[in-house]
C-alpha cells in the first residue's frame, strides 16, 4: 500500500511575540525578545525573575468564561491557537467528515498551576480535602485534546502526547503516520504550555536549568553565545492542521507545505544531560531523513532545538556535523528559542510554524542575542546570528529534544 | 429576601454563568441552570466553604433546587 501525502493547510500561533500567525512571523523576522520580568508571580525570592510571558491574552473572547474557569491556561491557549489555524485552514465544519479528523496534541506538563494552586489552598486548611471537583479535569495533560474536539465535534483518534520538549513533534509524527495510513483525513496537532508558575520556575531552577541573567532578560535567551547560561521559559501554544494531500485539494485548501518525515529516538543516557556526542540527536535526525527519503544535503535550514544552555547547544552541533558533514556548513541554522523562549512541549509547535513561514517567506528568521563567539562552536557553521538571512528554502528540519532523552524531528518541504 | 439567599444567588451565578433573574427558588440546577453532576459538586463546596458548614453527602445529594439550597442554609446555620 503507498503511503498517503501529507500536507499542512492550517497554522495558528500564541507566542510571548505574538498572538497570531502573523505578528509572530513579523516579530521573529525582524529578530524581536519576548522576554521580560514575570508578571504572573512575585519571583523576587526565585533564581530567575524573567520568562517569555504571553502579552495581551483575552480568554473569554474565545472561551465563555464559565467553561473558560473550568480549564487551566493550557488547555485555554490550546483552543485559541486551533482556533486561528481551523479558521485559517477554511474548514466547512458541514462538509468534511469529522469522524476522520483527529486531534493530537502535545504538552510537557499540563495544568502545572492548577495543580499548583489547589494544593496550597489544600496546605492552607487543617488537612481536610476540599479539592474542586474540576482539579483533575484541569490538570491532566490530555484536557486540551478533549476540548479541542468537543469544540469541533472531531471524532477522530484524539490523545496528547508527553516527551517533555519533544512533546508536540511527536505528536506531529504520530498524526503524520495516521493520515499516510488512511486512517484520518485531517488531524489538529500542535502543542500548549502554561509553565511560567512558581512551581515550573522553582523546579527548573532547581536543575539549574534556566537562565539567571536577571539585569538583562531580553539578551538571556542567548543559544550559540560563548555567555550562554541556560534556557529563558517562554509559554503559548502552536497549532498546524495537517491534512491527506487529495483531501487538501479537493476542498481547493491552501497548502503551506509537506510534512514529509519525522524520526524519532533515545538517547539512553541520562534523564537530564544530553548525550556527550549527540549520539540521540544523530540518530533522530538520521530517522527522519529516512523516513522522508531524502538526501543530508537536500536540507536547507534547521530550526534547531537550541536551547541556550551550557551543554546542549554545542551537543547538537556535533550531531548535525556528524550526519550532515561540509553541508552543515552550507545551510542555515538558527534558533528561535532567542526570541520566543523555551516553550517546552509546545516548542515543536511554534518552531514547526516557524519553518513554514521560512519557507513561505525565503527569509531564515535569526539566532538573536550573539555577543561572543564560543570557541566550542565551529564558526563555519551559519547559525544566522542577529539578523534574518535571505536564501532559497525548499526543505526544512525542526529538531526538539526533551528531558528524559527523548528526540523527535520533522522535515517539511516547500510545496512544488 | 435573606443574606443567605442573597449570597447562595450570588454563588450560582459566579459558578453557573446564568442570570441573576434564571435564579428561581424552583430552579433546578441540573434542569434548568445547565449545571452537569461537576458543577453540582462545585455548588454544594463552595456553601460549605462561603457559610462555613460541612454537607453531609446524603443531604448534599437532595439539594436539587435553588430553593431547597436556601432551606437548607437557612434551617442549618447558626445552630
Amino acid at each position: 500500500m503507498a503511503f498517503k501525502r501529507v500536507v499542512v493547510t492550517g497554522l495558528g500561533a500564541l507566542t510571548p511575540i505574538g498572538n497570531d500567525v502573523p505578528t509572530y512571523w513579523s516579530n521573529l523576522a525582524a529578530g524581536v525578545s519576548g522576554a521580560g520580568l514575570i508578571t504572573k508571580f512575585d519571583a523576587s525570592k526565585f533564581r530567575t525573575h524573567f520568562a517569555c510571558e504571553l502579552k495581551g491574552v483575552e480568554v473569554t473572547q474565545y472561551i465563555p468564561r464559565q467553561e473558560a474557569r473550568k480549564m487551566d491556561a493550557f488547555t485555554h491557549y490550546a483552543l485559541i491557537a486551533t482556533d486561528e489555524a481551523v479558521k485559517d485552514a477554511g474548514l466547512n465544519l458541514d462538509a468534511i467528515d469529522k469522524n476522520k479528523v483527529g486531534v493530537i496534541w502535545g504538552s510537557g506538563i499540563g495544568g502545572l498551576k492548577s495543580f499548583e494552586d489547589e494544593m496550597i489552598d489544600y496546605a492552607k486548611g487543617d488537612g481536610t480535602p476540599r479539592i474542586n471537583p474540576f482539579f483533575i479535569v484541569r490538570m491532566i495533560a490530555d484536557s486540551a485534546s478533549g476540548q479541542i474536539s468537543m469544540r469541533y465535534g472531531f471524532r477522530g483518534t484524539n490523545y496528547v502526547t508527553v516527551s517533555a520538549c519533544a512533546s508536540t513533534n511527536n505528536a506531529i509524527i504520530d498524526a503524520l503516520n495516521y493520515i499516510r495510513l488512511g486512517r484520518l483525513n485531517m488531524c489538529v496537532v500542535g502543542g500548549s504550555e502554561a509553565a511560567v508558575t512558581k512551581a515550573g520556575i522553582g523546579g527548573f531552577n532547581a536543575n539549574r536549568a534556566l537562565s539567571e541573567r536577571n539585569d538583562s532578560p531580553e539578551t538571556a535567551s542567548r543559544p550559540y553565545d560563548k555567555d550562554r547560561d541556560g534556557f529563558v521559559m517562554g509559554e503559548g501554544a502552536g497549532a498546524l492542521i495537517l491534512e491527506e494531500y487529495e483531501h487538501a485539494q479537493s476542498r481547493g485548501a491552501k497548502i503551506y507545505a509537506e510534512l514529509i518525515g519525522g524520526g524519532m529516538s533515545s538517547d539512553a543516557y541520562h534523564i537530564t544531560a544530553p548525550h556527550p556526542d549527540g549520539l540521540g540527536a544523530f540518530l533522530g535526525m538520521q530517522d527522519a531523513l529516512n523516513d522522508a527519503g531524502i538526501a543530508p544535503e537536500e536540507i536547507d535550514y534547521i530550526n534547531t532545538h537550541g536551547t541556550s544552555t551550557p551543554i546542549g547547544d554545542p551537543q547538537e552541533l556535533k550531531a548535525i556535523y556528524q550526519l550532515f558533514g561540509e553541508h552543515s556548513f552550507k545551510m542555515n541554522i538558527s534558533s528561535t528559542k532567542s526570541m520566543t523562549g523555551h516553550l517546552l512541549g509546545a516548542a515543536g509547535a511554534v518552531e514547526a510554524i516557524a519553518c513554514i513561514k521560512a519557507m513561505e517567506h525565503q527569509l531564515v528568521p535569526p539566532t538573536i542575542n550573539h555577543f561572543t563567539d564560543d570557541d566550542e562552536i565551529d564558526s563555519r557553521f551559519n547559525l544566522t546570528f542577529n539578523t534574518a538571512q535571505e536564501r532559497s528554502i525548499t526543505t526544512v528540519m525542526s529538531n526538539a529534544f526533551g528531558f528524559g532523552g527523548h528526540n523527535a524531528i520533522v522535515i517539511f518541504r516547500k510545496p512544488s | 429576601m435573606s443574606d443567605i439567599a442573597q449570597k447562595v444567588k450570588n454563588i450560582i451565578v459566579e459558578k453557573l454563568g446564568v442570570e441573576e433573574s434564571e435564579v428561581t427558588p424552583e430552579a433546578s440546577f441540573t434542569n434548568d441552570l445547565g449545571a452537569d453532576s461537576l458543577d453540582t459538586v462545585e455548588l454544594i463546596m463552595e456553601f460549605e466553604k462561603e457559610f462555613n458548614l460541612p454537607i453531609p453527602d446524603d443531604e448534599a445529594e437532595k439539594i436539587s433546587t435553588v430553593g431547597l439550597a436556601i432551606e437548607y442554609l437557612e434551617k442549618h446555620i447558626g445552630k
